[in-house]
């Protein structure tokens, strides 16, 4: 592949949390291209959160380097506001803001930022809301809404910005059984759109199905990655596969 | 019964508890009533914006700015406040020429130097409370906003201190009842608010126990209905929260 269809490049991070008691990433390498569904899959504790987090410097590496659309952005000078525009983030618990409507939730970061007008905001948040098939919802405050409704109008919120890339994080792990499938139906539209997506995630089946790279993850390692096809058919690491016997 | 009607008409023996001064001196009771309300909303209203800068600064990160706002929360809150009122009225307020201006019942150059005061004693107190406020907002909530692109100030202005602002507000509200009853120590130096009027009755008619009882009467009927007020009114928000 093209080195310009690299998107992040993950090299060589370490994470370390409490003082350096807690290793959370332990010399992470990862290249993520243009148009790619890498899921990242793994036991509670493995850092998967950590990584995903680290990619928006939400959480700020100890050491190594990413890189995003050409620019290394842990450099100390870097502004990371300007590259988070163009990272979409889905958290497992929504954090809509619940003293706005689901209309304001969307077109805040846009207007604030400057990047559109209230009406051109407006306009493309209603589109959005189309889409995921919430238009009535616009005036609604998230407290009205189910986790379902939220986890949606939180992909939108973030597709709102416009990003290259969006990151999920257990976007359906606190979701009703019943309210994850409708979650994972606009995840699955957003990447046959040809978006490109980091997803940590549970749900073998959308890593099975969706994604075109599964990353596993233990104790701060990267332990193992492939096509999940092979992935799932010939895990090649031990604790991959003891990983996988007790989840599928 | 009789006995104690007699407390406040019968002109009879010398006595340290009765409310004979009551028909004649009711009007320094009322505007002492109106002076210890205004001082005591006013000084707070004067302390939301120090206070939350000081807040602010508590959780920068910077050490040196934290260090600067601490220091300013320890000193008043560790010292008492009838000093710093001492230490303003005498020393901020002899430098200072205050205009002679009459807004409603309050004559400004009288009640600035006190209403500064307890503004600058609250503001610490104050603090704390947006503190713990902002502090009580989900972390959720600002990673959100900064994820989207808002820069640190943006999202806290608009997503963290609405939301912050009201988890506090009832403790706002308490910080009024208290200062009801702390800006008593404004009579030490001549405000005319309600406990001035209680000596200034009693140092006039003798009378040395009676306008202090009355007194006391008049913050309890101030300060506990608010209180319980706020309190009914937080319950009702905690359930609203819940829904
Ligand atoms: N803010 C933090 N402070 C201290 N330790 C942390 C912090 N965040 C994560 N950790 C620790 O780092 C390790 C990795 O955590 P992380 O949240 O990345 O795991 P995870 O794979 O996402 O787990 P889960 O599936 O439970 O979400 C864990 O040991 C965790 O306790
Ligand atoms: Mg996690």
């Amino acid at each position: 592949m093209a080195t310009s269809d690299k998107l992040i490049t993950v090299s060589h991070v370490t994470k370390e949390f409490s003082g350096g008691s807690v290793r959370a990433l332990n010399d992470c390498s990862l290249e993520v291209s243009k148009g790619e569904v890498v899921t990242i899959i793994g036991p509670s504790g493995s850092g998967k959160s950590t990584l995903l987090r680290c990619l928006n410097l939400l959480e700020v590496p100890n050491s190594g380097t990413i890189t995003f659309d050409g620019t290394v952005i842990t450099d100390p000078g870097c502004d990371i506001d300007l590259h988070r525009r163009k990272m979409g983030m889905v958290f497992q618990h929504f954090n809509l803001f619940p003293h706005m409507t689901v209309l304001r939730n969307i077109t805040l970061a846009p207007v604030e930022l400057g990047l559109k007008s209230q009406e051109e905001a407006t306009a493309q948040a209603k589109a959005l809301l189309e889409r995921v098939g919430l238009a009535d919802k616009a005036d609604e405050y998230p407290i009205r809404l189910s986790g379902g409704q939220k986890q949606r109008i939180a992909i939108v919120r973030a597709l709102a910005m416009e990003p290259e890339v969006m990151l999920f994080d257990e976007p359906t792990s606190a979701l009703d059984p019943e309210m994850v499938g409708e979650v994972l139906d606009v995840m699955k539209e957003l990447a046959r759109d040809g978006m490109t997506m980091v997803v940590v995630t549970h749900e073998m089946g959308f890593a099975r199905e969706v994604g075109s790279r599964v990353i596993f993850m233990d104790s701060g390692h990267i332990v193992e990655e492939n096509t999940p096809q092979e992935f799932f058919a010939h895990p090649k690491e031990q604790r991959t596969i003891d990983f996988l016997s007790k989840v599928l | 019964m009789e006995s104690f009607l007699r407390l406040f008409t019968d002109p009879g023996p010398a006595s340290f508890v009765n409310f004979k001064f009551l028909p004649k001196y009711t009007p320094y009771f009322v505007s002492g009533i109106m002076n210890t309300l205004a001082l005591s909303v006013v000084s707070v209203i004067l302390a939301v914006l120090p206070a939350l800068l000081l807040a602010l600064m508590r959780l920068s990160r910077s050490k040196a700015v934290q260090r600067v706002s601490g220091a300013y929360i320890a000193v008043f809150r560790s010292t008492p406040l009838m000093v710093q009122l001492a230490i303003i009225y005498f020393g901020l307020f002899n430098a200072i020429k205050l205009p002679n201006v009459t807004i409603g019942f309050i004559r400004l150059n009288s009640f600035i130097p006190f209403v500064v005061a307890l503004a600058l004693n609250s503001a610490a107190y104050v603090a704390e409370i947006f503190r713990a406020g902002i502090l009580a907002v989900d972390s959720g909530q600002m990673e959100a906003a900064r994820s989207l692109g808002l820069p640190k100030g943006k999202a806290m202005k608009l997503v963290i201190l609405p939301q912050a602002i009201k988890n506090v507000l009832p403790a706002l509200a308490n910080e009024v009842v208290t200062m009801v009853k702390e800006s008593s120590v404004c009579s030490a130096y001549g405000m005319a608010e309600l406990m001035w009027a209680a000596r200034n009755v009693a140092g006039t008619t003798g009378i040395s126990i009676g306008p202090f009882v009355l007194v006391a009467a008049i913050y309890f009927c101030i300060a506990f209905p608010a209180t319980k007020g706020i309190e009914a009114i937080e319950r009702r928000m905690r359930r609203g929260d819940q829904r």
